[in-house]
């Protein structure tokens, strides 16, 4: 069995059907946008260049959680889904090719504000290579955590419910707002629990030189993030969807 | 060895036994019904031998694979039609056919050549240009089929393929199983549709609550349900008077009137039909029509299954047909 081809199929038609759909490319632009402008109208005068690892690191979480959840939801209540069950292929590559194109959206979300910022200031002192790894990172973690609130939901509009459940929670808690040493001492661990977190510290690291931890460590911890997601998410594909 | 094995097989949902221990086989190349009201456990059943189910209990192996064991495997050689069709509205009829190949690891050289021959072979090369949500009914189902067959499947599963579809293409789909069954391939079929599971199944297995009430061929059905022989006999005028007459001509008979001029002649054993039309010449009848009377697939499905034939109509309604 090729597997390679059902991967490759699955991704181009993920694509084709929902990431380029004018709606979506729209909101992947107009969101990360209007993030943008609503943090340098917040802050007149702030620094394009502090405010870019949150903006990028919002853009990517939330286009990739809200694609995939309601994606995968959309085609389970049609129930289009049940072919890619059936089919001969492992919930593996099933998983891989279904979060690709979440992935790839992410990419292209994170590259809004970084455009947007390359009009105002000169960004030739990010380390871009690491950078686009840790945006990477940043979009499979959230990809998954996407994947997880699809195999719990059953209806679009409960999908896009649970997403927002964690989404801003995360957000407020994983530095991009206040820097974690100023949270409560309480809420510390939990942004530690949460992969949002060493993404957005790399970024800082990358873009401004103000991370708090080693990038090598936040890349380690990413890593385990994203393995474990993907065994829960495969988990609970295989004990949700086959019943 | 038989394609699709299945032994005590077991589901249940919470309390709710869905499927109560069924054994069958299917035999290669034939076509088997799985005939039943809703809710009588046939989406069930074929949900846990193509592997979208698990099991509670029993084994199901299609062409000896341990469907439970190694279903990735045994799904390669399955096409699956689900009682709903199932394909991407947003992709034309092609796209769709194309994609359910590349599922099955088949290349654009390989898939795209199956694609157009099978929009032919199902009178859909027009269509196939167009987005599958602008298909019809009768379209969609003829269009998921045709997924189903796109990679030559050794056993095809069809569940409820002519529900809520116009007549037209219910005839075209059934002739289409027909021709598939000629080509080869094994089938399993569910339906509630009692008189299309008679017209196209070599066997067939009556399901009601999770269990198999009876199964066999259609006359093996109907010879359950059989007891003794009765003809009926359509004559030129009021044949009543003679009624008594005719039963005591042939003394192990019991005749009773029929409407339209008829009589119905019940015997033990079969009755020759020559001494009865001598009986009728020699009394001055004309006799347009003598007909044995046996019980339909729909008299042994009420009998053994104790559902009225009535539950099965209602459902049909339902369907939309």
């Amino acid at each position: 069995m090729r597997s390679w081809i059902a991967f490759w199929n699955i991704l181009n038609k993920d694509i084709k059907n929902y990431y380029l759909k004018p709606p979506n490319i729209s909101w992947g632009i107009i969101f990360p946008l209007s993030w943008t402008l609503m943090q340098l109208i917040r802050s007149p005068g702030g620094s394009i260049l502090e405010l870019l690892p949150g903006l990028i690191s919002m853009s990517v979480l939330f286009g990739t959680t809200s694609m995939l959840a309601v994606t995968i939801t959309f085609e389970r209540s049609g129930r289009s889904f049940e072919r890619l069950l059936l089919a001969p292929i492992s919930l593996n590559t099933l998983v891989l090719a279904k979060i690709s194109g979440t992935i790839l959206f992410g990419l292209f979300n994170a590259l809004v504000p970084v455009i947007f910022a390359s009009f105002f200031v000169d960004l030739k002192g990010i380390v871009w290579g690491v950078a686009f790894f840790a945006v990477l990172m940043i979009a499979i973690t959230s990809s998954l955590m996407g994947l997880l609130i699809a195999v719990s939901a059953e209806q679009v509009f409960e999908a896009q419910t649970f997403s927002n459940f964690f989404r801003f929670p995360m957000l407020f808690l994983c530095g991009l707002f206040v820097p974690i040493a100023k949270l409560p001492v309480f809420l510390r661990p939990v942004s530690y629990c949460l992969p949002l977190t060493y993404g957005t510290d790399i970024l800082k690291g990358m873009i401004n030189a103000t991370n708090t931890l080693s990038p090598a460590l936040s890349f380690a911890i990413l890593l385990i993030f994203a393995v474990l997601l993907f065994v829960v998410c495969r988990y609970n594909i295989n004990r949700k969807w086959i019943l | 060895m038989e394609m699709v094995s299945v032994r005590n097989l077991k589901k249940t949902y919470g309390d709710v036994t869905a499927v109560n221990g069924i054994s069958f086989d299917i035999r290669r190349g034939e076509i088997f019904g799985l005939l039943g009201p809703n809710g009588a456990g046939k989406t069930s059943t074929i949900n846990m031998i193509i592997g979208l189910s698990r099991p509670t209990g029993g084994d199901v192996a299609v062409n000896g694979i341990d469907v439970k064991k190694q279903t990735k495997k045994a799904q390669a050689l399955m096409g699956i039609v689900p009682d709903e069709s199932n394909l991407y509205n947003e992709m034309d009829g092609f796209d769709n056919l194309c994609f359910c190949a590349a599922l099955y690891g088949m290349r654009k050289a390989e898939r795209e050549p199956r694609a157009r021959e099978l929009l032919e072979q199902f009178r859909l090369t027009e269509a196939g240009k167009r987005p599958f949500k602008a298909y019809s009914k009768g379209m969609r189902r003829k269009l998921t089929i045709a997924a189903a067959l796109i990679h030559s499947p050794k056993i095809l599963f069809l569940d409820e393929p002519t529900t809520g579809i116009d007549v037209e293409s219910s005839r075209q789909i059934r002739d289409m199983i027909v021709d598939l069954k000629r080509q080869g391939t094994t089938i399993l079929l569910t339906t509630h549709y009692i008189e299309e599971a008679e017209r196209i199944c070599d066997r067939i297995a009556f399901l009601a609550e999770g269990r198999i009430v009876a199964s066999g061929t259609v006359p093996e059905l109907m010879d359950r349900v059989t007891r003794g022989h009765a003809i009926r006999f359509v004559t030129d005028e009021n044949a009543e008077s003679l009624a008594p007459e005719l039963q005591s001509q042939f003394r192990n008979s019991e005749v009773t009137i029929g409407a339209d001029h008829s009589l119905v002649m019940e015997t033990e054993n079969r009755q020759a039909l020559l001494p009865v039309m001598q009986f009728f010449h020699d009394k001055g009848i004309v006799v347009y029509e003598a007909r044995e009377l046996r019980p339909s697939l729909e008299d042994a499905f009420v009998e053994l299954t104790g559902i009225e034939s009535s539950v099965m109509k209602k459902e049909k309604e339902k369907g939309g047909r």
